[in-house]
């Protein structure tokens, strides 16, 4: 989304629209000083190497440019950032090596597994972990009384992936016949198909799911998935990849002149980033996820756009950005409504969180008895010349839907 | 249904023919110079990601870098085989094993260093290409690639059968105290066979990074594939990882096909343990 055309925000501007925000958080405790004295000292955990590195490191990119904006705010935090490897186990050591080191929040982990295992050390410790990316409902239903999450569960992320497709075929006035369901078989993968699995039946879908495929992502290759999933005659295909795997289904879709309607996912990443656009060029147009995204129109998403634009002008601007900067936003605010930075302090800070103005798409963030923002909501993002645009909801749309897509030999 | 299906048993039928000549190169250091090159895979990955740096830093299509690819591999080869595996030949084999696996792992951790943890693919111009053969849907890149591993297995069956250097070799797998007696220098030919089972590595690495996408975890897997493949071919038969290649490729496909397309790579190793059980030696191995 860089090279976004709305107007830009500067600092200050950013600064009101956080101090408006600051004052609604008055209902949940007194507000802290404008400048605290000790910054406050957040542990990130993230998969900075490893099968998840790109997701990782571009968390590490929103979280970069965090501590200036909130600095602005009057909420300084310093930043101990820390690599799970894309491994469970170093998910887990490094929690405990970061609250060793002094950290009085952690925020992480991108996966869920990975979360997970940092929820525990958490528990154990008495230090409150804000999730800023993993959707596995678990993570949330195991009544962890630290553990506070900024994104949705797997199940709504699916419920409302598959409405906005809804959508999206009532604006077109198009409506495919079948469709097929394609899934890496990883933890978040594996949660999804559940997910898709469980709800597809009760939503009332106007199209069938004909089969559902389970693929190894670190696969050589994905031919005879994407040959599988053609033989089915589906003219949709629901895609659910984690990575890299992504472009080997699409790459063989177009080999195998596998043309369904469109290709969807129905909330996950791989086909809004910056890999996908450059290996795929025109073949990643047109592809479409359901997920919470960045809303456009908010001033402090464009401040966010600004300061990230400015330090990383080649790469892209989503949703792992947004939510790792409102992930540190939350434990900052916390922290400062709490007017410590001391653990149990902005653990009893946590429940009250109530931000009204925020980054991504959806109602203010607040926390059910279970550490779970309800508030957030999934757009319709569409790949249009390289980057994604949202299309749906309607209010915050930057694009209108295509559907169906253009077959593969038709683009420019 | 039945088109579907001969369009994925080509496909495997291709790419086994690519995994075939990374195979043989394995076949050929281990029938010469009897040292098992546990970092097979890794020396594969440095050469997918030589072919991706060609192509991304001098756009050099890997079919027409390869030969420089595969010169660069037998260089390697060629080092290894003189400044680290000599001395360890007549060791132990746990030795061996020791050291090659340390390889292994310096070039793992390397390639992390070097490339970072991203997958690299190559996209070449005609990457999206197919040929209609009748009702098949042939993919262009695939078949280019399965015709150059033939055709370069083809030309390393034509060396060792027709040049005095390939002969020499011959001669030292098959009589090395009769190679000695004649005054071969053993240790040069055990280098220019490592050089040349490196060059196939090079060769099928630059093939493969037009199919597949290489990170440094590739290393590992792309070893246990090339085992796989001379173990069920026959350890240091030429024919039999040509073979063990077209018979793990097809036989993936079909288990994704009939079965679940995740159980891939156990079927594999199903494979390779009936193979194990019922013929040790492998399908073209020679019996002890």
């Amino acid at each position: 989304m860089s090279g976004h055309s709305s107007p830009m925000v500067n600092r200050r501007g950013f600064l009101a629209a956080g101090a408006a925000g600051a004052a609604a958080l008055g209902l949940g405790g007194r507000v802290g000083p404008l400048h605290a004295a000790e910054p406050l000292k957040v542990g990130l955990l993230l998969p900075m190497s490893g099968g998840l590195a790109r997701e990782g490191q571009s968390c590490k990119r929103g979280a970069d440019v965090t501590p200036g904006l909130l600095a602005d705010m009057g909420m300084p935090v310093q930043l101990m950032i820390a690599d799970t490897e894309t491994n469970i186990d170093t998910a887990r050591t490094r929690a405990e090596k970061l609250i060793a080191d002094g950290a009085q929040v952690l925020i992480g982990a991108f996966d869920s597994a990975h979360t997970l295992a940092v929820a525990q050390v958490c528990e154990q410790r008495g230090v409150p972990l804000v999730i800023n990316i993993a959707a596995a409902p678990n993570i949330t239903e195991q009544g962890f009384k630290t553990v506070f999450r900024n994104f949705p569960t797997a199940p709504k992320l699916v419920t409302e992936g598959l409405a906005l497709m809804k959508d999206v075929f009532k604006i077109t006035g198009t409506t495919p016949t079948k469709a097929v369901f394609l899934h890496n078989n990883d933890t978040f993968g594996t949660a999804m198909a559940g997910a898709v699995n469980k709800l597809f039946p009760t939503l009332d879908m106007p199209f069938p799911l004909v089969e559902t495929i389970a693929y190894d992502g670190a696969a050589r290759d994905l031919a005879v998935e994407v040959g599988k999933a053609k033989a089915t005659g589906a003219d949709l295909v629901l895609l659910v990849p984690h990575g890299d795997d992504c472009i080997r289904v699409i790459r063989e879709m177009v080999k195998q002149r596998f043309e369904p309607k469109a290709v969807v996912s129905p909330g996950s990443p791989g086909m809004y980033e910056t890999q996908f656009y450059k290996t795929l060029g025109k073949y990643s147009d047109y592809c479409m996820t359901n997920l919470p995204w960045i809303n456009p129109k908010t001033a402090m998403s464009q401040a966010l756009l600004k300061a990230f634009t400015k330090a990383y002008p080649d790469a892209l601007f989503e949703m792992n950005i947004g939510y790792t900067f409102e992930a540190i936003l939350i434990a900052a605010d916390a922290a400062r409504r709490a007017g410590s930075n001391d653990p149990k302090a902005i653990l009893a800070a946590l429940p009250a969180t109530n931000i009204a103005e925020h980054v991504m798409i959806g109602g203010p963030i607040v926390f059910d008895a279970k550490g779970q923002n309800t508030n957030t909501r999934s757009a319709t993002i569409q790949n249009f010349g390289g980057k994604p645009l949202v299309v749906l909801p309607s209010d915050v749309a930057e694009a209108k839907p295509v559907f169906p897509a253009p077959g593969w030999q038709q683009r420019g | 249904m039945t088109i579907d299906l001969a369009n994925q048993i080509v496909t495997g039928l291709l790419t086994g023919l690519v995994y075939s000549l990374m195979a043989l190169g394995l076949s050929v250091i281990f029938g010469v110079v009897r040292v098992v090159n546990f970092a097979h895979g890794e020396m594969t990955a440095i050469a997918m990601y030589a072919a991706w740096a060609l192509f991304t830093w001098a756009e050099l299509d890997p079919l027409v870098g390869l030969p420089l690819i595969a010169l660069l591999l037998f260089a390697l080869g060629y080092v290894m085989q003189r400044g680290l595996i000599d001395a360890f030949v007549a060791k132990p084999e746990h030795m061996q094993f020791i050291l090659l696996v340390a390889v292994a792992i310096i070039m793992v951790n390397g390639s992390l260093l070097v490339f970072g943890p991203d997958a690299h693919g190559i996209q070449v111009p005609y990457g999206f290409d197919t040929y209609e053969v009748g009702p098949l849907l042939v993919d262009k890149v695939r078949l280019l690639a399965a015709i150059a591993a033939l055709a370069i297995s083809g030309l390393l069956m034509l060396f060792f059968r027709r040049t005095m250097t390939g002969k020499a070799i011959r001669a030292c797998a098959d009589n090395l105290v009769g190679a000695k007696v004649i005054g071969l220098n053993v240790k040069q030919l055990y280098a220019v066979t490592f050089g040349i089972g490196a060059a196939c590595v090079g060769a099928a690495g630059a093939l493969l990074s037009m199919l597949i996408d290489v990170m440094p975890s590739s290393g590992p897997e792309l070893t246990m594939l090339a085992f796989i493949i001379v173990i069920v071919g026959g350890l240091g038969s030429m024919g039999g990882a040509l073979l063990g290649g077209i018979l793990i490729g097809v036989s993936e496909v079909l288990a994704g096909y009939f079965l679940m397309p995740s159980m891939k790579g156990m079927f594999s190793f199903a494979i390779l343990i009936l193979i194990l059980v019922l013929r040790p030696q492998g399908l073209m191995g020679a019996r002890k």
